[in-house]
């Protein structure tokens, strides 16, 4: 990537960013979750997904799931960037008028489907790429997991089958920011080593960093990974990225701010002062 | 023709059907090598067999899932819930070995709240047809229509001829007034066995065969409601959300009162052996249920059907 091209991605970050920090005053999000995986998102909707939004029904588009679902700010706000969604009906967010909420759904044009309960997604993707190769389609199927979205059995039941149908067409993308919902995952359920575990079933594994853009697209432009294997992408990212003040902080997960809070964080988001958070939070679950 | 020949036409004609199952092929052995990569094993996964279904489903396929019922509707109900039942997809969930069937596998294997399960989810439709013939009725139109449905499969030989299948619409047989049996499924010969001895000591009786519990047929619920003098639910399945469940929230949306008795396992599993010694020690024998149906009748009224019944 030129220094254009990776500079259009930043600023196209910094705008999703914007837009999930704003919906925390808007009912509250998944604020962490969101911001660890902007980058990675803003990168496939960009660089790597063939998908038209004049053609969102096109059957050979490319395919993004969004598996671990509360992350889906992150979504809404690249689709607001990219020109597919207005802006201004974020500002509905939690509405019972209009269709944004914490989860994703189909009524938003871009949404492949629905998520939310945890463990879904995969075995629903891999329906989607097992129809494209059978039809011998070029199609690429994306799902992206929560690293904590890995304690669900049906995860590892998912890709055990995955690799027996020998999908090269999918690529599976773990958000691994260390944290699931309260706590850090190697504290609760270890998953480490996750690239031996995913070796393990057969996978072709590479790490990237999920913040870098040149160093996803050095890796996204390999797929697939190896022929007649699932492709496994664990992107390192940290939950809350961009705003120091709750990055990393296991509290900091759904989080309700107060306006003047959020007037704070885009400050800190643009590298000024530190934001002055009261507000507790830990809302839900 | 039975089930898995229509399998094969209708798959071989038509590339958007494609079968999977998880790995229960008693009833499908020879597809494979039929309809080849139309054809799906994913392995004891559940799970993963309904989630993969209802993205096949995203791309325009009306997938047949073949598992057994227990598991499918219970290991895999948040699946079927959530993937097929809120986006609506057109997924035929198949399960064989549901109520009775399960013979002697044990209680873990017994899917006697899979009507309950089913119908409880919005867009899930039910069909549990009476024997096989009854079945392959009712097939065509339901794995062509666009809804997502549950078939309780029931391979069992049929003693009748049955009408033509018509959507949301009961069989009935005879048109008695002293009592009205509403059935469904592999219980459906014993009911028929019972109007017989019923008949035969003089009391009047019309069977439903209900087969789609969801659409149900309201019309001729009701009317055998307001017609009969008892009103009898069979079945092999949990007293709780299933015929009987249904029959109580039309007598109440109707406001109609009637006398029922609700034949079925009250909270309970049944005790597992061959099918035939199953319904037999449960009290679903023709004569038996011929017995707890007049023995209700003659508490209700009194009467004159007790010199008879003695004799069944």
């Amino acid at each position: 990537m030129n220094k254009i091209e990776l500079t259009e991605l930043a600023d196209i970050s910094l705008k999703v960013r914007e837009h999930i920090i704003r919906l925390t005053a808007r009912g509250g999000c998944f604020i962490g979750a969101s911001l660890s995986c902007t980058d990675l998102i803003v990168y496939l909707y960009k660089r790597f997904l063939r998908i038209s939004y004049s053609k969102l029904d096109n059957p050979d588009r490319d395919y993004l799931f969004l598996s671990k679902g509360h992350d889906v700010p992150a979504l809404y706000g690249t689709f607001a960037e990219l020109g597919w969604l207005d802006a201004v009906r974020l500002e509905n967010h939690c509405s019972v008028n209009d269709n944004i909420y914490w989860h994703p759904n189909r009524k938003i044009p871009g949404v492949e489907f629905h998520s939310g309960s945890l463990g879904h997604l995969l075995a629903v993707s891999a329906g989607v790429a097992i129809d494209c190769k059978m039809k011998k389609k070029k199609n690429k199927v994306v799902t992206i997991l929560g690293d904590g979205e890995l304690n669900e059995g049906s995860v590892w039941e998912s890709i055990l089958v995955t690799s027996s149908l020998k999908l090269d067409n999918l690529v599976i993308v773990i958000d691994r920011n260390m944290l699931q919902a309260n706590m850090p995952t190697e504290r609760l359920i270890p998953l480490e080593p996750l690239e031996r575990k995913f070796e393990s079933f057969n996978c072709a594994v590479k790490t990237v960093n999920g913040h870098d853009f040149n160093d996803m697209e050095n890796v996204f432009d390999q797929f697939p990974f190896e022929k007649k294997r699932v492709s496994v992408v664990i992107a390192e990212t940290e939950r809350g990225k961009g705003l120091p003040s709750i990055t990393n902080k296991a509290d900091r997960w759904f989080c309700k701010f107060t306006d003047e809070e959020v007037d704070g964080l885009l400050q800190e988001l643009h590298g000024n002062n530190k934001a002055e958070l009261k507000s507790n939070t830990m809302m839900v679950r | 023709m039975n089930y898995e020949e229509m399998l094969t036409e209708l798959v071989l004609k038509n590339e958007r059907f494609i079968v999977l199952t998880a790995e229960n092929r008693a009833a499908i052995r020879n597809l494979p090598n039929k309809i080849k990569n139309n054809f799906i094993d994913t392995g004891i996964t559940e799970q993963t067999l309904v989630g993969i279904s209802a993205g096949l489903a995203l791309r325009g396929r009306y997938p047949i899932v073949h598992a057994l019922a227990s598991f499918l509707t219970m290991r895999a109900f948040e699946f079927i819930r959530t993937d097929v039942g809120i986006s609506n997809l057109p997924v035929k969930l198949v399960g064989s070995f549901a109520g009775f069937l399960s013979e002697a596998n044990g209680p873990t294997h017994q899917a006697i709240e899979d009507v309950s399960l089913m119908r409880g989810i919005p867009n899930v439709n039910v069909f549990c047809p009476a024997d096989e013939s009854d079945m392959m009725k009712g097939l065509p139109r339901i794995l062509q229509c666009s809804d997502p449905f549950y078939i309780r499969y029931n391979n069992l030989k049929s003693q009748v001829i049955h009408s033509n299948f018509e959507m949301g619409s009961a069989e009935v047989f005879g048109s008695g007034n002293n009592v009205a049996i509403l059935t469904y499924g592999t219980l459906f010969g014993n009911a028929l066995h019972a109007k017989d001895l019923l008949e035969a000591n003089g009391i009047s009786v019309r069977l439903l065969n209900l087969r789609t519990l969801k659409p149900i047929d309201e019309t001729k619920i009701l009317e055998a409601a307001r017609d009969c003098e008892l009103i009898v639910t069979i079945e092999d399945h949990f007293l709780t959300g299933g015929l009987f469940s249904i029959l109580s929230e039309l007598l109440v949306k109707y406001k109609i009162t009637a006398n029922v008795l609700p034949l079925a396992l009250n909270e309970r599993w049944f005790k597992p052996g061959l099918l035939e010694n199953v319904i037999e020690h449960e009290g679903f024998t023709g004569p038996q249920l011929a017995r707890r149906i007049q023995e209700k009748l003659f508490s209700n009224k009194n009467t004159e059907y007790y010199a008879e019944w003695s004799n069944i």
